[in-house]
């Protein structure tokens, strides 16, 4: 049986871990804006994760977790040298600018708005673009200076950052929207906004620049349990469709999601969660969700 | 001898195993098997034997059990089936084998499935070898998917020298056997492990979370990675839905879902981490064996269950044992009933389905006779879950991804009938992938073609 090591862990924030992980199969194919989904153990879940970086050479494929649920406090437990028994992917399409004509995207004016964890699935495609030579923007908004993550390593890829947290302690106080707000008003002409973070986030984002008609791309993390369309659970109404954000995103327009809906398909199992955490604190289960997170 | 009755098969008592997930079918005794077979005429042109996609010689091995001789038996059986412990549980014989016997003319015909099954089963038990194998031949076969049509092209190509790697995108090996059919239905430790072990022990190598498409191409299986040939397996695996309002609705689930988290994912053991909700009523929209299935596990997560389904109950796609069986179990059948809507409450739960009451018209492309809504008849079932049961379609993943790929317009892969060969060289397909949603045993018959004309075209 095949097992998918893990060969470094580091505490990037309170909460918010980043593991590398041996996976040559999935290191050699995955791109900018797909997602992983990573099993722990024989009883455990399918927990979808975020591709934050891969390296071909070494085979390894690094992702980045937030502590949220059963699953992710037992996943936080894993320690350098203890294997994931499953590690699926690359899964999802990869973000539309890799197919677009590298010279058309120089033209553009681009800006990443990284909200919480939101920065890891964030960070792969300010790498892959400025790796072409197109130059980002980035907005980091977090919760507090201890928070931010990935902003060093996002600035030594040559990306102009700004950061903002909600208590000031870095960067502005304030909202994302905030910032992009000024920015845009300041006279930043962006043709492209890719915003990945919270739900309310990406929806408040995305009511923003609907006023400004900047085209908007998000990135769902949905429940879901296969990852490759057979399962329905990630159903997400884009437009007047329905889609399925594992095969057919996780990326889409900002601006047709329904974001009310998504955010309470996310709920579906908070019942569940809280008992097996209930249980768990009693020692008597090792229950976590099967909601995605990024 | 013609006209002793068919041996009953012993089950678990419905009000008993409706809290449960054990096996409901027991199986037969040595003594019941033997008492059955004695029931075969051994027909000299057995009528059976055409109709099972497999082309098993069901009047050699019956003869067999008749004589006491399980092991001759299973070794019959094995020289056309690789899954028997799995076809004689899922099979529909009523429509196949069973349903040519001559017995069925005037009574009842021979148990040919319940018999497989018994031999399957003893021939586990008691670790009978039925593996042949010639020596390898040093050629290199790639199998997408690790369901019934991938499984039985497997062990085929496997026993004739080749070297063949399945690469399944779950965790698990079965496919629609470990994640789609229930365990009451098809144990999976006693009889779908231990049919992937058989085939292992072949040389076959699985390897699972690689999803073809996305974490390697065919085009790289066949150009960097050495394969021969590949034979694509990847089944049906994208369900539908009605497209009516409110189906995206908290506690509206595809029984793709459902029964993922049930089957594959455990959720019905405290000891798995995966959560599943059932509520407490629960209308199940369809009336084929998945739907059966789903409203079946249902029942048993203790919900009370309804299976809603247009046409009426003659119409119903499932198998008639598994009707039976749940109706056994206290599923409530709506018959001629059709969603119109999922009613939500103001924080977006299922707290209904409205539905229309539907009468037969004329026959429709399909024979049967098409369900017409009668006006003015809406009315509302209160449920707190939904579970769609509408069908499913082929995956796209591989069609998109590989080049060359001719598909229809369902989806469904272009193939050979007799060969399995694709519009590609080298690429063959067979089972769901192809047909669209159909049974396990079409898949093995499929899978096992590909297999003889992939020998052919690499030994030719």
């Amino acid at each position: 049986m095949q097992m998918y090591k893990i060969v470094e862990k580091i505490n990037l924030a309170p909460q918010i871990y980043l593991m590398d992980v041996e996976a040559p199969r999935v290191a050699k194919s995955a791109k900018p804006g797909q997602f992983v989904i990573v099993k722990m153990n024989e009883k455990g879940e399918r927990i979808p994760l975020t591709i934050c970086d891969y390296n071909e050479e070494k085979g390894t494929v690094t992702i980045v977790f937030q502590v949220l649920g059963q699953s992710t406090i037992d996943m936080a437990g894993y320690e350098v040298g203890d294997y994931f028994t499953d590690f699926a992917g690359p899964l999802g399409e990869p973000s539309e600018f890799i197919y677009e004509d590298i010279e058309e995207l120089k033209q553009q004016r681009l800006v990443f708005i990284a909200g919480g964890v939101g920065a890891a699935p964030v960070y792969p495609q300010v790498k892959w673009l400025q790796q072409q030579g197109v130059q980002v923007d980035v907005i980091i908004g977090a919760r507090s200076k201890d928070f931010v993550i990935l902003e060093e390593e996002m600035k030594a890829l040559g990306a102009q950052v700004y950061v903002t947290t909600d208590d000031g302690s870095s960067g502005r106080k304030g909202l994302v929207t905030d910032v992009l707000k000024s920015l845009v008003d300041g006279g930043a002409n962006y043709d492209h906004v890719i915003a990945i973070g919270p739900m309310v986030m990406m929806k408040f984002v995305s009511k923003l620049t609907a006023g400004y008609d900047i085209k908007t791309t998000i990135s769902l993390n949905p429940i879901m349990v296969d990852g490759t369309g057979m399962c329905g659970a990630c159903r997400v109404s884009v437009g007047n469709e329905i889609k399925f954000a594992c095969v057919d995103g996780p990326e889409f327009d900002g601006h047709l999601v329904d974001f009310d809906e998504a955010i309470r398909r996310q709920t579906m199992y908070k019942t569940e969660e809280g008992r097996q955490m209930l249980a768990a604190e009693k020692g008597s289960h090792t229950g976590g969700c099967c909601g995605g997170k990024h | 001898m013609a006209n002793i009755a068919r041996i009953p098969v012993r089950e678990q008592n419905p009000k008993k195993r409706v809290t449960n997930f054990e096996e409901v079918c027991l199986g037969y005794s040595l003594e019941e098997a033997v008492a059955e077979a004695a029931r075969c005429l051994n027909c000299k042109n057995a009528k059976c034997v055409g109709q099972c996609p497999v082309a098993i010689d069901i009047p050699a091995f019956i003869n067999q059990v008749k004589q006491g001789e399980i092991a001759e038996a299973a070794k019959i059986i094995a020289e056309s089936s690789a899954l028997p412990a799995v076809c004689g549980r899922v099979c529909p014989q009523e429509t196949q084998c069973e349903g040519k016997c001559i017995l069925g003319i005037k009574g009842e015909p021979v148990a040919i499935g319940k018999l497989e099954r018994f031999v399957a089963d003893w021939a586990r038990e008691n670790q009978v070898d039925t593996v042949t194998t010639q020596p390898k031949n040093g050629k290199k076969v790639a199998v997408i998917g690790s369901g019934p049509a991938g499984l039985s092209c497997a062990g085929d190509l496997a026993r004739k020298g080749y070297e063949v790697t399945i690469f399944e995108a779950l965790h698990e090996a079965g496919g629609v056997l470990v994640y789609g059919i229930p365990e009451f239905r098809l144990p999976k430790e006693t009889v779908v492990k231990s049919e992937i072990e058989n085939l292992k022990k072949l040389g076959v190598t699985i390897e699972t979370n690689v999803v073809v498409g996305k974490t390697v191409t065919i085009d790289e299986l066949l150009n960097e990675e050495g394969f021969d040939a590949v034979f694509i397996g990847s089944g049906a695996g994208l369900p539908k839905f009605m497209g009516i309002p409110g189906e995206n609705a908290n506690g509206v689930f595809s029984a793709n879902e459902f029964l993922t988290r049930n089957n594959l994912m455990k959720a019905f053991r405290e000891d798995y981490s995966t959560p599943i909700k059932v509520g407490q009523k629960v209308a199940v929209v369809g009336g084929g064996n998945v739907a059966m299935d789903a409203a079946r596990t249902a029942a048993r997560l203790g919900a009370e269950t309804h299976i809603v389904y247009r046409r009426s109950e003659a119409e119903l796609p499932a198998r008639v044992e598994e009707v039976h069986h749940a109706h056994e179990e206290g599923i409530i059948f709506d018959t001629l009933t059709n969603p119109t809507e999922v009613i939500v409450d103001d924080k977006g739960w299922v707290t209904g389905l409205k539905c229309v009451k539907m009468e037969l018209g004329e026959p429709d492309a399909s024979g049967r006779r098409k369900p017409v809504e009668v006006p003015g008849s809406e009315f509302v079932i209160a449920v707190d879950t939904v579970i769609m049961s509408l069908g499913t379609s082929p995956n796209p993943l591989i069609s998109s991804t590989t080049e060359g790929l001719e598909i229809n317009k369902w989806q469904c892969i272009v193939a050979d009938e007799e060969t399995g060969l694709t519009s590609r060289e080298r690429v063959y397909a067979g089972g769901d992938a192809v047909t669209g949603a159909a049974t396990v045993i079409l898949a093995m018959g499929a899978g096992k073609r590909a297999a003889k004309a992939i020998d052919e075209m690499m030994s030719a």
